[in-house]
């Protein structure tokens, strides 16, 4: 079945899409075909393209880990103070990322809440490769629990106290019938998740800080270039919009068209 | 296996004790938010009574006082997997991931028999259910009345004690009700089995026995035909209006 949709609302849906097309196009026609190359394999393009896929990996893990028990949490238990709960774990969509990363350092940092104790037992974790998949981690979890959390919600408990009569143990219907059905959202979350990380700045700059090979990422390196070879960061920037769209389209699909 | 109930549910202003005697099917009847559904989902433990006790084949399934500390005897309340009473809802509810043959294997696999066994087990239900056929396909790929039947044999996969029917019949296409009150008129002889029902026809022609509640109490209860035949309540005699009971039991069904 189509339904149709009135006409104007597609006319403003163009001119919405442009909006986000135009200044990719604008990007690309201002790069330097001749040495893009050179400059996107350089040592430096290259050991921050490296370090941002692996800790955007690792931070996806994380989320995944972490993220779907909490999800589970706030979609099919009851506690009090849900509502807060809640609120607080989305917090770092809605935050400065330099909010999130300036939290992270008085936790984690060398005078921070539990950073003595890690200097205690001679874990730094402040400007070093940790910082950088915590940082992303920080800024990426929400997305994996909304996702998931939504899936949870709009699967309902239904299929779940069936198979619970049907003498599954709680963690057999987890294993069995929970997890296989909120599938399509776990994959959407940790792409949006793994996304996220990818452009991951304001929270690793505050927090890991800039070493080449150690915890400068990709868009820390564009920043970087744009100051001293803007052709270097325009062609940078085109690689990290080239892997963030690879990855959406690969693997992210609409609820309700799988 | 005998069956004995007995539930106070304050927010659902529900107070009913009953039995169910072994191999007897007893439907519930009553208009909607009578307490039909508490009655069912108390019983599979996807609720908990505020007090009350139930027993199956002597098994404690929830045994709870309204103030626990007044009496000798700890609060008692077994999970919804460890009492062996499966639900059979409206919906078939299929796991829409897994193939037919596996939605009935779940059962055994989740009593812990082999992956072999649980399926060579699914194929004898899938046989008594007559839709063999249909093993290898997706729940999505079936009709309402092959997934209820499916369901069906889902259900008695899993070797219930005590079966809870909550109007089976109910989210079903007109012209497959018949097949599927004959299937389950065949596959119910001999079970433990709880009926909610909104029509007269099914507690006929499946139950042994009818209880008719009102506002989540028993009015009315007694051998199906004996209730029909001489109504006590409002509801009874509007549910029953124009059956004829007079003409003795129907004839046995010879074929499906």
């Amino acid at each position: 079945m189509t339904l149709g949709v009135p006409r104007w609302t597609l006319a403003v849906a163009a001119v919405g899409a442009l909006f986000i097309v135009l200044p990719i196009v604008g990007m690309t026609l201002r790069v330097e075909w001749s040495q893009f190359g050179a400059l996107v394999t350089s040592e430096a393009s290259v050991a921050a393209l490296l370090l941002s896929l692996r800790t955007a990996a690792m931070s996806t893990v994380l989320c995944l880990l972490f993220g779907v028990p909490m999800a589970l949490a706030l979609a099919r238990s009851r506690f009090p103070g849900q509502r807060l709960v809640r609120a607080v774990v989305l917090l770092p969509l809605v935050l400065p990322p330099v909010v999130g990363g300036i939290a992270l350092l008085s936790t984690f940092g060398r005078r921070g809440l539990l950073g003595e104790t890690f200097e205690v037992l001679g874990i730094q974790i402040a400007f070093s490769t940790t910082a950088v998949v915590l940082a992303q981690t920080f800024v990426a979890l929400p997305f994996l629990v909304l996702s998931v959390e939504a899936t949870l919600r709009a699967s309902g408990a239904r299929f779940e106290a069936v198979a619970a009569t049907l003498g599954a143990t709680p963690g057999t219907v987890l294993r069995r019938v929970t997890l296989p059905l909120v599938l399509p959202g776990l994959i959407s979350g940790a792409v949006l998740a793994f996304a996220r990380a990818l452009g991951e700045f304001g929270a690793t700059l505050t927090f890991a800080g800039s070493l080449q090979g150690v915890t400068r990422t990709l868009p820390l390196e564009i920043y970087l270039q744009r100051e001293t070879d803007a052709d270097a960061a325009v062609a940078l920037a085109l690689v990290l919009v080239a892997v963030a769209l690879i990855v959406m389209v690969a693997t992210h699909r609409p609820r309700g068209l799988s | 296996m005998t069956f004995e109930f007995a539930a106070v549910l304050r927010r659902r202003a529900l107070d009913v004790s009953f039995t169910v005697r072994p191999g007897e099917t007893v439907a519930l009847l009553g208009s909607n938010g009578a307490g039909k559904s508490t009655i069912v989902e108390v019983s599979a433990g996807l609720l908990r009574p505020d007090s009350g006790r139930a027993t199956l084949d002597g098994q404690v399934l929830f045994d709870l006082a309204a103030d626990a500390a007044g009496r000798g005897r700890p609060d008692v309340f077994l999970p919804p997997h460890a009492r062996r009473t499966v639900l059979l809802a409206q919906e078939p509810l299929l796991f829409p991931h897994l193939s037919v043959r596996d939605n009935v294997a779940f059962g055994p696999r989740s009593a812990g028999q082999s992956r072999a066994a649980s399926r060579l087990l699914a194929d004898e239900w899938l046989a008594a259910a007559e839709v063999s056929e249909l093993a290898d396909r997706r729940p999505g790929m079936l009709s309402g009345g092959q997934a209820q039947r499916v369901a069906v044999a889902r259900a008695l996969a899993a070797s219930p004690r005590l079966l809870l029917l909550d109007e089976p019949m109910t989210a079903l296409d007109v012209a497959a009700v018949p097949a599927q009150r004959q299937l389950l008129h065949r596959v119910l002889l001999d079970r433990s089995v709880i009926l909610v029902t909104h029509d007269p026809l099914d507690a006929l022609a499946l139950a042994d026995r009818v209880i008719v509640l009102g506002d989540g109490r028993i009015v009315e209860e007694g051998p199906t035909r004996a209730v029909f035949a001489h109504p006590q309540t409002d509801f009874t005699r509007a549910l029953t209006f124009g059956l004829d009971l007079s003409a003795g039991p129907p004839a046995p069904i010879s074929s499906v």
